[in-house]
């Protein structure tokens, strides 16, 4: 066998093997240092309590207990008055709907449960999205956020009613517009038809209104070099199913780059490999060109760090380098030395027609040159569709700009801001905040009073996306519903109602969308009556009238006055020599919108696992050479003389010379949440020929010796560097062997060597009726994170805040492990050094392996955690006394302990401690208390659902019937749930093939756990001998044969 | 003098090691009492199966469509014997009335009675002037379904009332045993103890003459001389100075004192014979005794899903928007509805909330009657919490009961193998039904 020889880390920490990593390597738990005893010592923390407190807490106690056995508390039971049709108490509902929000979108089922949604999971009708991202899932929580505003308000304080909001308002217009004054509706792009329809109709009673769209995190270049390249001002749709070479140039498609819903099934399907027989042996080949690590960069096959100056040199390059092979017309400009681009050029034009070029750079200049290649390509008819476009992002930084300085010179006679905040998330906020109460009539239709719509004179609060009516066209021709799944919580209105209102027309928002569909949607093809169709389309949640093939562009564009702009551009961003800021959107946070939400404030960014803040990304080298370690508070002064004071991350594989901050941080008024945490950078971004860029060029980084420490939960769970853990292999040594890549651990006997498993002291468990298990599939984990949210909203997974997340004490069931490695041996320092400056990434699930032999079980002494006859580790809380000694013994380090009650508790203010946000519990799974140990369940409670209906219908369960929470978020369909005992489902086909003598692998096999869960080798598209890694020059070196 | 305090010392120190060797003795019984008290709570095995087999049963064809729809719009006010209800029995209805009056009549009986029909008017005056309920969805397919239904439920009479009865009897039989060993174990211990006193009473006096008897005539001439009064009283005083039996009286009421307060901590939170009032006097006893009323019909989630469902007032008002409208409790649903006002009933049967249980699995899949659990619940006035609802009683239950595996292609495949590696049925504990994440997750 070829057992992998390479080395994993999961933090610099772990490479350089830090005191404090060691330290914190040998204990499961944090021991608190010193100081931090001190805050901790009362009588109901949990942790350093005195003797005396025991007994006065145990005495107290059992005074409770005989007190309150006296007289049992009296419960009601409130049945309905008038039971609604189709409800049913204790009985699931499911509803199509769509999270639409900018360009974020996603086609989605709502689960409710007494007319309260407590769980979103995709919507398999949507041929658009297939899975539910983090930040979707966090979206429910946010339903239930108690400091949204609860009525209408005058100013930030005054509560009015609606009525005299309507009077006023209405008045007002009428004058404003009597007088031709400006009337001016500020959103983020809108996708859906209906609304625009609400707008048009407001603008035909209000003539002097103009609509203007902006996104905080702008795209506006791609729809003009559209217009120019192809006399289109659209965004192109992707097929990246048809793409054998994909090469991403700073567009982060997988995390942040449009939605990446649209991407990450698509990618995935072309990243799948199969060790049947006649499985699927070819993948796509991913290059990416970038300055920050992204997660796109961290699945990439080649990937190559570039300064923000120098990245639209690379598409110059790249696109002379195709351009002379395939006769098109090369341009001028400077020439750049980044790694892999002969490589990557060469793949394309061997990939002509199926390949494809995505650039993410808000520059025309950029967009023009990505066009020309992609058509030199042959890409567009094939991987790209300008026929069926994209509805994203569809703002204009050039007439945003335009309204800033209108409001600015007093010009605006009305302002209404339908669900924009540019106050935060513009660059020129606080130049608005300024002008903005100077304007007659300024108006926000917003969930709470935010930055921007703290400033206005009225709020007319809209209630969130679940309680509502909509509709969205995320790309031309796939139509979807939004339907309220819950009665309004607050006195709120729809933003379209109240746009419907102020100008005159029946306010009913429902009516006008079903009418707005029978004029405009049904007539694209609906069959039977209207009814008939709007039933189908609400049960279904979407209509689509398919795209036909795509059509071939040709391609009209400047390439030579774009080279040239290129050139101007990246010789105006930086000096070689200075430190360049990248401006970055992280994927869980996004632009700052859901700010207030715990579950994504705690969501450990895919790359660099910190929570809970952003920070000033710095490369390894760069640091050393500004004498910067992580932690230390660094002052990142913009050429603008903004500054900002952040915690510096040591980021391995960042480009040198580069610091990265994310948006998204910084709110004021997002509320409790959200407020204070890290800093606002959007004030940095800069405009280039009015387009808004997130690479302002050089920047002043200073350390100015403060310290914080950043709430990362990598390498708290420790592998205790355990081989086997990952195990991966490259394309062609797979095409030869399906066992490539793989550990399989032997162990010496009197009869010779036995493979590990064969071998054990226990009897082992029989699985007569179902054997629950899972397949993770590393070559198809991007590492999106969906699952992590979509486990923690399905298990009531209670948020433990910054503090405790120091303490590693998060409360995750399933996280994804990131492991950075490289082939240099230990002690080859040098080889490691080069490693860290661009290392490969590897995603890895990791949740509760459900082991046949569990080492957890076998430790408790309560018998708190015992195996089920269904192959479930089973975690029984009020048994637990939380010893912990599982969780020491957990090979995993999957179980988790409750250190604190999170709920009901002011010290954890995260949406636990009132009625409203308590509603997003989900009823069949126990919440936790202080002092047991939880753990992932496999979703027991959807197992025995599923079972439970099954028997019901006198049958047996279906496969993709029963499916854990992770699974179903799993936009790429990595993780893959069943019975194993089935023949019939996917997880015992998969695991039939893969394990002898394929990719499976079960982790740390050689401890004989004997897990139901088994993982696919990851399997990277590189050549032979480019599991060699890079020096600076860019040369290609084998790291054992570096000097040392 | 000193030899002999040193000897009684010694002695003291004797009897000590046979003290606690009584001690042991006595903990060990009220351990064991403890132990059987679980294992003795359980309901009569016939009463499950008596049940399951029951419900395994049915006609087929439309007289199967027919027995549902009855069930769920028809038997609040109708029997199908000839027995009257709120409304006529249906026994021979058949023959009584054509089909399409029956029809007219079902889907708008007042309708009937507007056109002057005699024996529709005849019929009204007779039940007190109480409208039928329209059912103008019924189809004329369910109609005919019901009337199948309800000739077949008279051709084969009370053969199916019979069985739900003895397992009904049984299960309360159950129940009520399901308290009883705990207590006559206890008797029995006291006895034992009471028998154990006594012995060690007879000995201790034979050793107090055995041992005069070896020290000597001297005290032997004296002591016949003592009254027999005084002698007892001396002999009780030497007993109470002797610490052995001191001791021994301690221990044995220390230990008679942990087990009560053991037991106690038990049923904390246990609330056998909870009965509380309730807002409306709403009787079990008149609606599913005297008027059988069928349990689905107001607790309509009781085959469907975790909750049985509290009725909403909607369906108190199928019935009660024409019957005994004017009663002062029915009243109290009426000011309910115009007040908007959900009805606040007290809940009698709580589960702590890490325990999950869900009524479609016990009562669907299972084939139990509500019964089992619940008690004779049709005889009840108020309602009372019967079983103990401890785990003890749960996990008992899981063990004796047999899985229903007839019909349910659920376990086909597990009773197969069952039957090829074990002897006797296939329990609820066979499939699992003891493991913790059944109920706790």
């Amino acid at each position: 066998m070829e057992n992998n020889k390479k080395r994993y880390w999961r933090g610099l920490e772990e490479l350089r093997n830090d005191e404090s990593f060691v330290k914190h390597a040998e204990s499961e738990f944090a021991e608190l240092t010193p100081g931090e005893e001190k805050e901790y010592q009362s009588i109901v923390d949990g942790t350093n309590t005195h003797r005396r407190d025991f007994l006065k807490v145990l005495g107290f106690g059992m005074a409770a207990v005989s007190l309150a056995a006296c007289d049992a508390p009296v419960t009601k039971a409130v049945p309905y008055l008038n039971k609604p049709e189709g409800e049913f108490p204790t009985l699931d509902n499911w509803y199509a709907s769509t999270y639409s929000e900018g360009s974020d979108y996603s086609s989605i089922l709502v689960k409710t449960r007494e007319g309260r949604p407590v769980k979103l999971e995709p919507n398999t009708m949507s041929s658009i999205t297939h899975g539910v991202s983090a930040r979707v899932q966090s979206s429910l929580l946010s339903l239930y956020d108690i400091e949204k505003l609860k009525g209408p308000q005058k100013g930030e304080d005054t509560k009015v009613s609606w009525d005299m909001v309507d009077r006023e308002i209405t008045t007002q217009l009428a004058q404003i517009a009597g007088r031709n004054g400006a009337i001016r509706i500020v959103s983020h792009t809108v996708m859906s038809p209906s609304t625009k329809a609400v707008i048009a109709d407001f603008i035909a009673k209000y003539p002097s209104t103009t609509h203007i769209m902006y996104d905080a995190n702008s795209l506006s270049a791609i729809r003009r070099a559209n217009e120019e390249s192809f006399g289109q001002p659209v965004f192109p749709s992707y097929d990246l199913t048809k793409a054998k070479v994909i090469v991403g140039v700073e567009a982060d498609f997988l995390g942040t780059w449009v939605n990446p819903g649209f991407f990450d099934t698509q990618y995935a399907a072309t990243r799948k490999v199969s060790s049947a027989p006649n499985g699927k042996k070819d993948m796509s080949r991913h290059y990416q060109f970038e300055s920050d690590f992204s997660l796109t960069g961290a699945n990439a096959d080649y990937r190559a760090a570039v300064k923000p100056s120098q990245i639209g040199l690379v598409l110059t390059a790249l696109y002379n380098r195709v351009a002379t092979k395939l006769g098109g017309k090369t341009i001028t400009a400077p020439a750049v030395e980044v790694p892999y681009l002969d490589k990557a050029a060469a793949d394309l034009i061997a990939a002509q027609g199926q390949a494809v070029v995505m650039c993410g750079l808000n520059d025309p200049a950029a967009q023009v040159v990505t066009n020309a290649l992609n058509s030199l390509l042959g890409s567009y008819g094939s991987t790209i569709d300008l026929s069926a476009p994209l509805n994203v992002h569809q703002g204009n930084d050039l007439a945003m700009n335009a309204f800033i300085d209108e409001v600015k010179g007093g010009r605006a006679g009305a302002v209404i801001l339908y669900g924009a905040n540019p106050v935060y998330d513009h660059p020129r906020g606080a130049e608005l905040a300024e002008a903005l109460p100077k304007v007659p009539l300024s108006i926000a239709i917003s969930d709470r009073a935010d930055e921007t719509a703290g400033l206005t004179k009225y709020i007319c609060p809209a209630p969130h996306y679940l309680e509502s009516w909509g509709d969205s066209e995320p790309r031309v021709g796939y139509y979807s519903l939004v339907q309220p799944t819950i009665s309004r919580i607050f006195n709120t209105r729809q933003g379209q109602e109240s746009l419907l209102t102020w100008a005159g027309l029946p306010a009913n928002y429902h009516e006008y969308l079903r009418s707005y569909w029978r004029r405009n949607i049904f007539t694209q093809g609906g069959a039977g009556d209207f009814d008939q169709f709007w039933m189908k389309a609400l049960h279904d949640g979407v209509f689509e009238r398919k795209a036909t093939t795509a059509a071939t562009a040709s391609f009209a564009g400047n390439v030579d006055a774009a080279a040239s702009s290129i050139a101007r551009t990246s010789a105006a961003a930086g000096s070689a020599s200075g430190i360049e800021l990248i401006i970055y959107e992280k994927v869980g946070m996004g632009t700052g919108r859901w700010a207030n939400s715990p579950w994504l404030q705690e969501f450990p960014d895919p790359m660099t696992k910190a929570t809970w803040d952003n920070y000033a990304k710095l490369s390894k080298k760069t640091a050393e050479e500004l004498g910067i370690k992580q932690g230390d508070l660094v002052r990142v002064e913009s050429k603008g003389g903004y500054a900002v004071e952040l915690p510096a991350l040591i980021q391995p594989g960042l480009a040198n010379g580069t610091v990265a901050v994310a948006i998204g941080y910084g709110r004021a008024k997002a509320g409790k949440a959200g407020n204070g945490v890290g800093v606002n950078v959007y004030p940095m971004a800069t405009f280039v020929g009015g387009f808004l860029s997130f690479y302002p060029g050089n920047v002043n980084v200073t350390n100015t010796g403060g310290y914080r420490e950043l709430a990362q939960t990598q390498t708290h769970e420790t592998v205790m560097s355990r081989e086997s853990v990952i195990q991966e292999t490259i394309l062609s040594a797979y095409q030869k062997n399906n066992a490539a890549g793989r550990f399989i651990p032997e162990v010496e006997t009197s009869e010779g060597p036995v493979v590990a498993p064969d071998l054990s002291l226990w009897n082992g468990h029989k699985y007569p009726n179902h054997s629950w298990g899972m397949v993770i599939d590393l070559n198809s984990c991007t590492g999106c994170g969906s699952c992590v949210i979509s486990c923690q909203a399905e298990n009531n997974v209670p948020v433990v805040g910054r503090q405790e997340v120091t303490r590693r004490r998060e409360m995750h069931w399933i996280r994804i492990d990131r492991y950075y490695s490289s082939d240099a041996e230990e002690g080859d320092f040098q080889g490691q050094e080069i490693a860290s400056e661009n290392p490969a990434v590897v995603f890895q699930p990791m949740l509760c392996q459900h082991c046949s032999n569990a080492p957890c079980e076998t430790v408790c002494p309560v018998a708190a955690t015992t195996h089920s006859h269904e192959g479930l580790n089973q975690m029984t809380y009020n048994r637990c006394v939380g010893t912990r000694y599982c969780a020491n013994n957990c090979p995993y380090k999957v179980r988790r302990f409750n250190w604190f009650k999170y709920f009901d508790n002011d010290n954890f203010d995260y949406h636990f401690n009132n009625d409203l946000g308590k509603m997003v519990i989900n009823p069949e799974v126990t919440v936790r208390s202080r002092g047991v140990i939880e753990k992932c369940s496999f979703c027991v409670q959807r197992i025995q659902e599923g079972k439970l209906t099954a028997k019901k219908e006198r049958r047996r369960p279906i496969d993709g019937e029963i499916v854990t929470a992770c699974a179903q978020s799993c936009p790429t369909s990595a993780i893959v749930f069943g019975d194993l005992n089935d023949p019939t489902s996917l997880v015992h086909q998969l695991t039939l093939v893969e394990r002898k003598g394929g990719r499976g692998f079960q982790v740390i096999e050689e401890i004989n756990t004997r897990p139901q869960i088994t993982y696919l080798v990851k399997v990277k598209n590189v050549d032979p001998d480019a599991s060699a890694t890079l020096d600076e020059e860019g040369e290609i070196k084998t790291p054992h044969t570096v000097d040392t | 003098m000193y030899k002999q305090f040193k000897k009684i010392s010694l002695f003291g120190q004797k009897r000590s090691v046979r003290t606690s060797l009584f001690t042991l003795l006595v903990a060990l019984l009220v351990g064991l009492t403890h132990v059987s008290a679980q294992d003795a709570a359980a309901p009569a095995d016939g009463a499950a199966t008596g049940a399951a087999a029951d419900a395994g049963g049915g006609a087929s064809g439309d007289a199967a469509k027919g027995e549902a729809l009855f069930k769920n719009n028809c038997a609040a006010c109708h029997n199908v014997t000839a027995e009257k209800s709120v409304g006529p029995g249906l026994k021979g209805i058949t023959e009584r009335r054509d089909f399409p009056w029956l029809v007219d009549w079902i889907h708008n009986s007042q309708a009937v009675i507007a056109s002057g029909d005699p024996y529709a008017v005849k019929l009204y005056n007779e039940y007190n002037q109480a409208q039928m309920t329209p059912f103008p969805n019924l189809s004329e397919d369910d109609i005919r379904g019901i009337l199948a239904y309800v000739e077949q439920a008279n051709a084969a009479p009370a053969a199916g009332a019979a069985p739900a009865a003895a397992a009904g009897g049984a299960a309360g039989a159950a129940t009520v045993q399901s308290g009883a060993p705990s207590d006559l174990f206890v008797l029995v211990l006291v006895a034992l103890l009471v028998v154990m006193l006594l012995v060690l009473g007879v000995l201790l006096v034979i050793v107090t003459i055995l041992s005069k008897a070896v020290t000597g005539d001297a005290t032997t001439a004296e002591g016949d001389k003592v009254s027999f009064g005084d002698r007892l009283k001396r002999n009780l005083l030497t007993a109470a100075n002797n610490p052995a039996i001191r001791s021994a009286t301690i221990w044995v009421f220390i230990l008679l004192v942990v087990k009560a307060t053991i037991d106690g901590a038990y049923s904390i939170g246990v609330q056998q014979g909870y009965a509380p009032k309730q807002p409306i006097a709403f009787s079990h006893k008149l609606h599913a005794g005297e008027y059988s009323i069928d349990c689905n019909y107001c607790h309509t989630g009781v085959n469907r899903g975790k909750s049985a469902h509290i009725p909403s007032a909607n369906i108190c008002m199928n019935c009660h928007g024409v019957i005994k409208n004017e009663s002062p409790e029915i009243q109290k649903i009426y000011t309910a509805i115009e007040n908007n006002q959900p009805i606040e009933w007290v809940r009698v049967h709580n589960l702590p909330d890490f325990a999950y249980f869900n009524h479609s699995q016990h009562v669907n899949v299972a084939g139990l009657e509500c019964q089992q659990c619940h008690g004779e619940i049709q005889q009840m006035e108020v309602v009372e919490q019967r079983s103990s609802l401890t785990m003890g009683w749960c996990i008992d239950c899981h063990r004796k009961t047999d899985v229903n595996t007839k019909g349910n292609a659920y376990y086909d495949k597990l009773v197969q193998l069952h039957d090829k590696y074990s002897e006797g049925s296939l329990k609820v504990s066979d499939i699992g039904g003891l493991e913790c994440s059944k109920c706790h997750y």
